[in-house]
């Protein structure tokens, strides 16, 4: 039995070639990237595993969890079902980047502060970056649209109706702002 | 409470506390917020190596082979572990035993050997430089076997159901013997139900998957960031099974994403990872898959059979509780299922069984309110069967049956108000308006129902230590090596120290997640600040004698001839009570024994003696309302209240955030949560989010939470009972019962889904 029968096999049939990597650029957190990067590598490894930027979590690799949300061009995605590859150019916002450059917490961020909208903390950052994405998106005018528009977040501790409060009082901060 | 000072002649002033029992916000909130909060997957050690587990295919057989020479081939790939060429790991099944094992049994050994013990069982392990390589080159990984027949089917093998033969911890076999003669006052009795209820197979899925990141120091020590709900408990497994000595193997754990109980026991990632770092001398990660979550633990599924009686007047008159519940071939996992129908209500005739069936599957583990949830589940359903057929209301019923003490143990309770939590639920949820006859209720094409059940929970204490160092500059750090797994362990154990210590809470921290900590106990069973909150106390304690024994040899001397008694400790100073002028700081105190810090540590035992003549445990009265779409049979839990009666409540924040949790655990329960087995193969056919439910935001709606006052000096020097577990326990039942009020059918398996209604 050749488990690698269909497999272009390099080298003399010893070694399997992996694929090669390509050159992307990403501004990830304002910051320009210049990153060499395999075709199968996911924007979440690349943020974990290559960056060292662990503010995103992985909870399931197959973007039924929500926990990888990231913001890409200001566009809420689950990083896991993303390949770097395919953002060459885009920029890319993590939790890491929603505070301000003094340190101060992004208004979300300080609500799930305010309001306990978390326990353990892993689906958190994806929660924030979601609930940051959906009200750019306009899709928080009623709990209920809250509810639905941010059930692609799983969140097992089972913070959810802190998790409305939060993005409700977000949400007012944010249109206090505006006005 | 006037019963309890009388019999201890004191009193806790709970008062004028200056930070227990306000609302205080998470202190590792901004971490958590930020993404700074590092979890064991985060830890990008240099020169990591990442391994990826590959999964058995089959239930039962043995391994014919493993192409894992040809695998190693892969650019990339280090090494593939499998059993043929996994390093030898101590012979005795004792050395596998972690606190929390079962006290015989064989616990689980990765890549041990040829045999297969359950589907999904780790069976190979591929190492390579980059989590990409490993992953690919898992995939061609190809396993043969020799296929042996399995059982895995509870139900077709009930006829295999034997009582327990082993023990554990924490563990309380049913009694031996029946209370009075329950079959006579069965048949005798005006009221009577009998039925069946079956629970399936659940799983904890926190939203972290268990990951070990075993970093290999160029000394040869073990430095392993690990996901885990107990770093002792996974440091001296790794010692004992590796043979390795304690002062080489660290464990940390600064952040938990969620336990549930999976983190009780060492996973088999640690093992995993420390076998491939030792045997390669190279820091190695190893996650586990999201699918993989579902291959280590679970609820046990259980089928239960009640026989209930009450006299024509509505008294409890008769118990019979049986459960069944499957277990592994190699252990007995036991948790306490059936005991709390012996105690809940007043019943002179009551009979208990727990028994057990192995099965080729996985060995169950605690999970949240492990055996309460269960057993309570069944039990409060028939509860509000009987009571139907009493013509009384549900909480009528309860209220007429009262337990005043827990007749399994013939011991009062340290306290119990649950009669108070039963009086403020019902009055907030407007429980007095509830017809008594179920499809009375309508909204629109929707059919309302009202539920409600009682809960109950151990208030456990075990033995802990806590760690202070008061520095010069008069902060304060305290230390245990216990968990945060998201319950509010920093939070709550910075707010005891600066209470007992009279440090400002800004100048507080605290510390935990690290093996070479003083002891805690794993981090379960809501039994964390009652044993390490009691130790942060007494420690405290230490800390003010010491501080005033060091007061007097500060010049002048401040504070006279006043004793310790006469003094008030708050923002990090001792004075004299009333008179804020005769005072002597903590920084002049060290300055004045030419300390640079002080540093002491207690260990905190349970005061057996008293507890001994009580029983302990905390209470919750829930209360729910459910819309049923009589054309569809969709359910929503339209609003749910709880009133918790758990001591004392040391940080409502954070703790009405864990019974609102628990309550979202106890609808998920109800509605949603079912690990399907496809006995054929043997194997879990829904291993993954999209097809094991748990809610979403939109499946969750208006939760609220109680606490009403119990004052209890039995429990532990906190008087808290400890709320991880009591939040969920009655909520599954009560869920239940609405549905039922809602249409009058009484659905009898959990998850309660559309297609049981129609």
């Amino acid at each position: 039995m050749n488990a690698f029968s269909e497999l272009d096999v390099a080298g003399g049939g010893t070694t399997t070639a992996l694929p090669g990597k390509s050159a992307v650029t990403l501004t990830i957190n304002g910051k320009e990237t210049r990153l060499e990067v395999a075709p199968w590598t996911t924007l979440l490894d690349l943020l974990r595993e290559y960056l060292d930027l662990t503010g995103t979590k992985k909870g399931c690799d197959h973007g039924q969890c929500g926990s990888c949300t990231v913001l890409v061009d200001g566009k809420r995605v689950n990083s896991c079902l993303t390949l770097a590859i395919m953002k060459d150019g885009c920029e890319i916002t993590t939790i890491e980047g929603l505070a301000g450059p003094d340190g101060a917490l992004h208004p979300m961020q300080q609500a799930f502060v305010d309001c306990d909208a978390f326990q353990c903390g892993y689906c958190t950052p994806g929660q924030i970056c979601s609930a940051v994405g959906m009200i750019r998106e306009g899709h928080a005018h009623s709990d209920d649209e809250i509810r639905e528009q941010m059930s692609g977040n799983l969140c097992r501790c089972g913070a959810y109706p802190n998790i409305l409060d939060a993005i409700k009082q977000a949400y007012a901060a944010t249109e206090k702002q505006a006005a | 409470m006037s019963v309890l000072k009388s019999i201890f002649g004191q009193d806790v002033d709970t008062t004028s506390s200056t930070y227990l029992g306000k609302p205080t916000s998470r202190v590792d909130g901004p971490a958590k917020v930020t993404g700074g909060a590092k979890y064991a997957a985060e830890f990008n050690v240099p020169n990591l190596l990442y391994g990826y587990i590959v999964s058995s295919g089959a239930a039962r057989g043995t391994i014919r082979s493993i192409n894992a020479a040809e695998v190693e081939q892969v650019s990339g790939v280090v090494k593939v572990f499998t059993h043929d060429n996994a390093p030898k790991t101590a012979y005795l099944d004792r050395s596998h035993r972690d606190q929390i094992a079962p006290d015989s049994g064989s616990p689980f050994r990765p890549l041990y050997q040829a045999e297969l013990e359950y589907s999904f069982q780790p069976v190979a392990l591929v190492v390579a430089d980059s989590f990409e390589a490993a992953r690919y080159a898992a995939s061609l990984v190809k396993v043969e076997y020799d296929l042996k027949p399995h059982e895995t089917d509870l139900r077709a093998n009930l006829g295999k159901a034997h009582p327990p033969t082993d023990t554990r911890a924490g563990y309380v076999s049913a009694p031996k013997k029946p209370r009075g003669t329950p079959d006579e006052a069965y048949a005798a009795a005006a009221h009577k139900v009998e039925a069946e209820y079956s629970q399936p197979i659940e799983f904890h899925l926190p939203m972290e998957s268990y990951a070990s990141t075993a970093a290999y120091g160029e000394d040869g020590k073990l430095t392993i960031y690990q996901k885990t709900q107990g770093v002792q408990n996974c440091q001296e497994y790794v010692c004992s099974v590796f043979g390795l000595s304690s002062g080489d193997v660290q464990v940390i754990s600064p952040y938990m994403g969620g336990g549930f109980g999976s983190g009780l026991r060492p996973t088999y990632d640690i093992y995993l990872s420390v076998l491939a770092a030792t045997a390669l001398k190279r820091s190695v990660r190893v996650s586990m898959t999201r699918q993989q979550m579902f291959s280590f633990s679970h609820r046990p599924e259980a089928i239960q059979h009640l026989k209930l009686a009450a006299r024509e007047d509505g008294m409890l008159d008769s118990v019979t509780h049986t459960a069944i519940e499957e277990t592994s071939q190699n252990e007995e996992y036991l948790e306490t299922v059936v005991n709390w129908s012996g105690l809940m209500y007043n019943c002179p005739n009551v009979r208990l069984d727990h028994q057990l069936v192995n099965l080729d599957l996985a060995s169950p583990a605690d999970m949240r309110a492990p055996g309460a949830v269960t057993g309570l589940y069944a039990y409060e359903c028939a509860v509000d069967e009987l009571a139907y057929q009493a013509k009384m209301d549900p909480l009528a019923f309860r209220e007429k049956n009262y337990a005043e003490k827990d007749q399994n143990a013939d011991k009062i309770f340290s306290s119990k108000e649950l009669r108070e939590a039963y009086r403020q639920a019902a009055a907030r949820f407007g429980w007095k308006d509830r017809p008594l006859e179920p499809r009375s209720m309508k909204k629109g094409s929707d059919l309302i129902g009202w539920g409600m059940a009682s809960g109950s929970w151990e208030a456990m204490q075990g033995k802990a230590a806590a760690k202070l160092v008061l520095t010069a500059d008069g902060k304060l750090l305290a230390s245990s090596a216990t968990s945060d797994i998201g319950t509010g362990t920093y939070t709550v154990m910075t707010m005891i120290a600066a209470e007992f210590s009279g440090v400002a809470i800004e100048d507080v921290t605290f510390q935990l997640g690290d093996s070479s900590m003083v002891y805690s106990p794993v981090e379960g069973g809501s039994w964390t600040v009652s044993s390490v909150g009691s130790a942060v106390k007494t420690v405290c304690g230490e800390l003010r004698a010491r501080l005033f024994k060091l007061a007097g040899k500060v010049d002048g001397a401040p504070l006279g001839d006043a004793t310790i008694e006469d003094l008030t400790f708050a923002n990090g100073a001792m004075h004299v009570t009333g008179n804020p002028v005769r005072n002597v700081t903590y920084t002049e105190a060290l300055r004045a024994g030419k300390l640079d810090r002080l540093e002491l540590d207690t260990t905190e035992l349970p005061q057996l003696a008293k507890q001994a003549t009580h029983a302990l445990y905390s209470h919750s009265s829930v209360f729910a309302e459910v819309s049923v779409d009589e054309d569809l049979g969709t359910i929503h839990v339209n609003r749910v209240v709880s009133a918790i009666a758990g001591g004392r409540i040391l940080n409502p924040k954070t703790a009405r955030s864990q019974i609102m949790g628990a309550i979202v655990w106890g609808i998920s329960m109800a509605l949603e949560e079912e690990g399907m087995l496809d006995d054929h193969v043997g194997r879990f056919m829904n291993h993954n989010y999209a097809e094991y439910h748990i809610p979403v935001a939109a499946d969750i709606h208006d939760i609220e939470v109680i606490f009403v006052p119990e004052h209890d000096e039995v429990v532990n020097p906190l008087g808290a009972k400890g709320l991880g577990e009591i939040g969920m326990v009655g909520v599954a039942a009560a869920v239940t019962n609405a549905v039922w009020h809602a249409t009058g059918k009484r659905v009898r398996s959990l998850p309660v889904t559309l297609d049981k209604l129609l």
